[in-house]
């Protein structure tokens, strides 16, 4: 992946920092975009570096189309235009449904699929006019198989899904490839949070019988961001024990 | 005028000789596809600073003009 530029949604943290560091481990330049932490968005800049990587982060919330486009320029004006598109950032707001606010349901289509669209639309015209690309979604298997108390989540993760094999339908003759993967249980901060009653009973539904790692996902994005994968278009791979057969 | 200008930035962006474009080309004579014209109107937008309203009756070079003569005025 030498000369060719990253961007990762969420790189500061969890998933998403193992798959920018993979991506980098593989030679690429490296943009994360992170919400707010910025001390874990300099952390991860400083790892890339040391690996060689020239890398760059930027504060942006991915649900705000405007700056969205202001950072994917940014990007491009840094580094280069973006060969490879890492939907990454995602949140939670569990809560079962009859109890779950208006709010907090669109909160998190807002980031989890929204956001991945907004990014995608910034970075499509120059992927088009170069007809070469590379787009990984990061759904999850709640999008896949619902799960009780994400209704928000697992609607913002179903929708990624169909996002992802439209816009491989619409660019497939570019060169670009789309496709997603949907991680089961994996240990970060986000499943850190968890009860651990709520986790424990999770795992115990992997066949696997374990939490997976970040790095799990992250050789699986990079396999799908990589060249050995040019024909591979508007699929899901999963990533989770085989939780979801 | 927008005629010539957009057959400019056509024959450019496919790498065809201008006098090829007539205002009675097809896209489809032009060997455009859907993404193409996307990405032109995207090009003459940022060049005139329009907003172009594209839909599936625009067919060929005469009725993008007129579209793109039409976002002038508004
Ligand atoms: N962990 C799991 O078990 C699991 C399972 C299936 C799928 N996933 C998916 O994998 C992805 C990463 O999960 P994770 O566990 O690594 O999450 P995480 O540890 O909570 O990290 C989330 C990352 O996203 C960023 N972010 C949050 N909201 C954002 C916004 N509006 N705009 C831009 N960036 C934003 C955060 O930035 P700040 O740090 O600045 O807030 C952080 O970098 C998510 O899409 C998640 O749904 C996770």
């Amino acid at each position: 992946m030498k000369g060719r530029v990253a961007l990762v949604t969420g790189g500061s943290r969890g998933i998403g920092r193992a798959i920018a560091l993979k991506l980098s481990s593989l030679g690429a330049d490296v943009a994360i975009l992170y919400a707010g932490r910025e001390d874990a968005a300099r952390e991860a800049v400083g790892l890339l570096e040391r690996q060689g990587s020239r890398a760059l982060a930027i504060q942006c919330d991915v649900s705000d189309y405007r700056q969205a486009e202001a950072a994917v320029k940014q990007v491009a004006e840094t580094l280069g235009n973006v060969d490879i598109l890492i939907n990454n950032a995602g949140i939670v707001r569990d809560a079962l449904a009859m109890r779950m606010s208006p709010e907090d349901f669109a909160a998190v289509v807002d980031v989890n699929l929204n956001g991945a669209f907004h990014m995608i639309r910034a970075c499509l015209p120059a992927l088009v006019r170069r007809r070469s690309g590379r787009i990984v979604n990061i759904t999850s298997v709640a999008g896949l198989m619902g799960n009780a108390g994400q209704a928000n989540y697992a609607s913002s993760k179903a929708g990624l899904v169909g996002l992802t094999k439209a816009i491989a339908r619409e660019v497939a003759s570019r060169g670009i490839t789309v496709n997603a993967v949907a991680p089961g249980f994996i240990e970060t901060d986000m499943t850190g949070s968890m009860a651990p009653a709520t986790l424990e009973k999770g795992i115990s539904a992997v066949p696997m019988g374990r939490i997976g790692s970040v790095e799990d996902v992250a050789n699986a994005v990079a396999f799908l961001a990589g060249d050995g994968a040019g024909y591979i278009t508007g699929c899901v791979l999963k990533v989770d024990g085989g939780m979801y057969i | 005028m927008i005629f010539e200008k957009v057959a400019e930035m056509l024959a450019d962006y496919k790498g065809i000789d201008v006098s090829t474009i007539a205002p009675e080309s097809t896209f489809a004579d032009l060997e455009l596809d859907s993404l193409d014209v996307a990405d032109l109107v995207m090009q003459i937008e940022d060049a005139l600073g329009v907003n172009i309203e594209l839909d599936p009756s625009v067919t060929n070079m005469a009725a993008l003009v007129k579209r793109i003569e039409e976002a002038k005025n508004a």
